[in-house]
């Protein structure tokens, strides 16, 4: 599904270095004129997945869209990291409304550039997971139905981070938040159905859905791309570790991503039309102890009395993911999501 | 041209007029008509160019207006009651971003008890949040008021609310002098946003503000609120000009020049006070109306100047605030503290509850008399209330006190009024 | 001013009549006010429309509390709904319906009236048998216009195709017209038998 065009491994990580490929297979943030629409100088912490992200996605989208681009902003970290009055890091056009409206903003901008006969420039929204799959789902899922022009990308640090780390519906079972709390036998946040968005947005049959972390460069600037080769609405979720809420190591922040997607319990997928059309395979399938003993969120399973019942419970999400998504086989399987059993 | 039509109905053509470029639509009795007026419009293709969106929510349908205009396009919405208190989060938002979105309040009241009918609790609920509030007392005003509406917004790049009374304006079939095509165009200029999301020229908007500038910021919007002050006058004046009819201002007075009294309103209401004050006129009693066309930005000077000869003022009020008393009361009293006039208040109309001449006129007399109360519930039956206070004192699990008025009342749709 | 109040059902076109009625007042150059009771009632519930017709502009919003005429859509309100409340002496009276005041339980009750602002019309089978749909409310105004003489027949078509443009508008528009002529007729004979 990626159209990365070369397979061969480097010095044993999975990096492929950019300048071992032609100018056409490199990325857009090895460009050294890329538009940096997200600034340095901005207030994000050290070592912050979001920040990332968005400035991986948003240069990635005015790649495609020959920098005629407006973003829409919720409320969150990347809003309150990025525009402390007056100044402002983002270098392309700019608006922050509220927490919950971000999609109905965006289809608003999108309403004023179609009747303006403004064809060339795109629409982007963009939110933390609590803006998406929380507060801003009603108006997510309304722009989804109505397949308005937009690309929704969601940042997913699985917690409300900017208010100081509490449970949002995007928290992964057994994380520990300000909210969810480390405390008795069942610590963490509780195990349940979780709020699925990739696979809720896929069930409205938009053209296109896709996840990605910020551990896959490539992988997530083609996917940046591939949204917006096509009209309508168009889903991404991108997996932005949060250094400080997850208790994981600034400098860790792809490798607690990579993990995600290795263990299992982030799978990296894309959907056209609301069916799966590809996976991105797990490389070294990697136990999900890796991924979480390396994160004070999950502290609480380890230690003295380490929780393994916890542990396999996780470790069979992950497995189950793998099965559902096919995330072992080299070819993408065929996978009907509404068929998933779950 | 004159017509026989419905307020709604009147209300949605003049909009289209105004050539709006984004309209958005959530349902909510008593707004209904006007947005499916609209629509139908859009999709005939006698509006155009527009985009008509219907949404999941009024939160939405604030927020795409929003977007909309902020993109630069010209953006219009309507709603009432519980939908208003569902965006309002969005509301506050579009006037702290000095947005000029239109939006029809088809005031009603709001529940619990769940009621659609009309009364202003909807638009006093609003009143702080940053839009300019204009009501209209006929459905010829409810038209008008819109055209102008859309001109003193986008000027001033500050929202704007044109509030008309649910089912009594919206539902009422009346004569309507409907303005055309050119006067509007002529009147009302393209919209030139002051700020906008355009490529060529980023801009962030929506920043986070702190302690340092907020106050700054908040006050620069009171001081365009007090420049629109200037600007309705100004606008309604050039509006009799264009289409030689006055509408809009900020207060209408009617028969103040020697009253003792003066009797204070907003909206539709003002009409049956007339009727009642031409009758006790007859009767002997000097009294006069100030309607309050612009409720926000609150025209004090004009208020004070139209009160400064009366001895007594009742403010005639479709709301209050619950556990003190009235709501415009308040910003009439401190517009004439020192005027030395007495400030009474009448509360009537809840809910819809029928206003009728016969009331007012008793109130009227009764304040000419000076034997008004400072605070009166017109046709309130304190016999109903006394008796589920009653059941309060007596029974601890007296059950909902709405579901037991109505079985004391017994059969209510076979009462007229 | 001249107050009318309408009762009938959810889904007889009490509101349209109404309006209806206030449209014709404007075709022939008066003020007129139309508006339903506001209810959020569904099909076959109580409905009340009100219209003022005046020479000068109406300013009142207030419900009409005592109408010079009541037009009765649906006989069935009688005992159910207060229909008479507010009503003068000097007040016009017109039900659908193909019985008698006796028959209606309602003999006694006109006699407080004059007899002959009291009628009855049959607007449901007139109807039926113009328009093929028991809608009577377009059907009433046609004997509205006969019984008060508030407004013209030419007045209420004119209204009528406004509000039902093409054959709809015709139909409606002959069974308005032979209730006209029913109202007229039976106005003839309440003469007849009082000068015999």
């Amino acid at each position: 599904m990626t159209t990365q065009p070369i397979h061969f491994y480097q010095v044993g990580s999975f990096a492929v270095g950019n300048r071992l490929l032609d100018d056409d297979g490199r990325t857009v943030q090895s460009d050294p004129n890329r538009t940096n629409s997200l600034d340095s100088g901005h207030r994000a912490c050290q070592g912050c997945g979001e920040a990332l992200g968005a400035r991986y996605a948003i240069d990635a989208a005015m790649r495609a869209s020959q920098g005629r681009l407006v973003a829409v902003n919720a409320t969150g970290c990347l809003e309150v990291f990025s525009t402390p009055y007056p100044e402002t890091s983002w270098r392309i056009p700019w608006l922050h409304s509220l927490f919950g409206n971000a999609p109905a903003v965006a289809t608003g901008v999108a309403a004023a550039l179609k009747v303006k006969g403004r064809s060339d420039v795109r629409v982007v929204a963009q939110a933390g997971d609590g803006g998406t799959v929380d507060i801003g789902f009603g108006c997510l899922s309304g722009m989804f139905e109505r397949n308005d022009d937009v690309l929704f990308i969601c940042y997913d640090n699985e917690a409300y981070m900017n208010t100081g780390v509490q449970r949002s519906g995007a928290t992964p079972p057994a994380a520990r938040t300000a909210t969810t709390e480390a405390i008795g036998s069942e610590a963490g946040n509780a195990f349940g159905q979780g709020k699925d968005l990739p696979r809720i947005a896929m069930a409205h049959d938009i053209p296109y859905v896709a996840t990605a972390t910020v551990a896959d460069l490539h992988d997530l600037e083609d996917k940046v791309e591939r949204a917006m080769q096509v009209h309508g609405a168009r889903y991404l979720h991108i997996l932005v570790p949060c250094p400080l809420g997850w208790g994981s190591a600034s400098s860790d922040t792809i490798r607690v991503a990579r993990l995600a997607k290795e263990t299992g319990l982030f799978p990296v997928f894309e959907a056209v039309d609301g069916k799966v059309t590809g996976v991105s395979p797990i490389r070294h399938r990697t136990p999900v102890e890796e991924y979480l003993s390396i994160q004070g969120r999950y502290a609480h399973l380890f230690g003295k009395h380490p929780r393994t019942d916890i542990i396999a419970r996780i470790q069979a999400m992950a497995d189950r993911n793998i099965t559902t998504y096919g995330l072992l086989a080299e070819e993408p399987a065929d996978i009907d999501p509404k068929g998933v059993d779950v | 041209m004159l017509r026989q039509i419905e307020g709604s109905r009147a209300v949605a053509e003049t909009v289209a007029l105004c050539r709006p470029e984004v309209v958005c639509a959530y349902p909510i009795s008593p707004q209904t008509h006007i947005i499916e007026a609209i629509g139908v419009m859009v999709a005939s293709g006698a509006l155009a160019p527009c985009e008509f969106i219907n949404v999941e929510s009024e939160f939405a349908a604030m927020s795409v207006s929003i977007g909309a205009s902020a993109a630069g396009a010209r953006a219009y919405t309507a709603t009432a009651s519980q939908g208003l208190l569902f965006m309002i989060e969005a509301v506050y938002n579009a006037a702290g971003l000095g947005l000029p979105i239109v939006m029809t309040l088809a005031n009603r009241a709001i529940g619990a008890p769940i009621n659609i009918w009309n009364d202003h609790s909807d638009a006093m609920a609003v009143r702080d949040a940053g839009w300019i509030q204009l009501f209209a007392e006929t459905n010829q005003e409810a038209a008008d008021l819109h055209v102008l509406a859309f001109r003193l917004a986008e000027e001033l790049s500050l929202p704007v609310m044109v509030c008309m009374d649910g089912f009594i304006l919206t539902h009422a079939v009346e004569r309507v002098d409907l303005p055309d095509q050119a006067q509007v165009d002529a009147y009302l200029p393209p919209y030139e946003p002051r700020q906008v999301l355009e490529p060529d020229d980023p801009v962030s908007i929506g920043a986070m503000v702190g302690p340092e500038a907020f106050e700054e910021v908040r006050y620069l919007a009171h001081l365009r609120q007090l420049d629109a002050l200037e600007r309705i006058p100004a606008l309604a004046t050039a509006f009799e000009e264009a289409f030689g009819r006055p509408s809009g201002g900020l207060v209408s007075p009617y028969r103040i020049e020697d009253a003792d009294i003066v009797i204070v309103a907003l909206g539709s209401v003002l009409g049956t006070i007339k009727d009642a004050v031409d009758a006790r006129r007859d009767a002997g009693d000097r009294v006069g109306v100030l309607g309050i066309t612009a409720f926000r930005p609150f025209p004090n000077d004009a208020v004070r100047e139209a009160l400064s000869r009366a001895r007594s003022v009742v403010v005639v009020e479709k709301a209050f605030s619950i556990g003190f008393g009235g709501v415009l009361s308040t910003d009439v009293a401190m517009a004439s503290h020192d005027t030395g006039c007495t400030l009474r208040t009448i509360v009537c109309g809840l809910g819809g509850r029928a206003i009728t001449s016969r009331s007012l006129e008793q109130a009227f007399a009764a304040a000419a008399l000076d034997e008004l109360d400072s605070l009166t519930f017109l046709d309130l039956d304190h016999e109903i209330v006394e008796r589920e206070r009653t059941r309060m004192t007596t029974t601890r699990r007296s059950g909902p006190s709405a579901e037991n008025i109505l079985r004391d009342l017994g059969t209510v749709a076979s009462r007229i009024d | 001013m001249f107050q009318v109040r309408i009762h009938g059902r959810g889904g007889q076109g009490v509101v349209a009549a109404a309006e209806i009625l206030s449209m014709a007042a404007f075709a022939e150059g008066r003020h007129a006010q139309a508006f339903p009771s506001f209810g959020s009632e569904r099909m076959g519930a109580p409905v009340v429309s009100f219209c003022r017709i005046d020479d000068r502009p109406i300013r009142t919003h207030e419900p009409v509390m005592e109408p010079d005429a009541l037009v009765i859509q649906d006989v069935t309100l009688i005992h159910q709904v207060e229909l008479f409340a507010g009503l003068s002496a000097d007040a016009y009276v017109l039900i659908n319906t193909s019985r008698s005041f006796d028959e209606l339980g309602l003999g006694e009750f006109a006699r407080r009236f004059h007899r002959d602002r009291l009628l009855t019309c049959p607007a449901t089978e007139l109807a039926l048998e113009h328009l093929g749909r028991p809608l009577p409310n377009a059907v009433l105004l046609g004997g509205f216009a006969a019984l008060t003489g508030q407004i013209t027949l030419d007045a209420i078509g004119t209204a009528v195709r406004e509000r039902f443009p093409g054959a709809v508008g015709d139909r409606n528009m002959a069974a308005a017209a032979a209730a006209f002529r029913f109202v007229t007729l039976e106005e003839e004979e309440m003469v007849h038998a009082s000068t015999d």
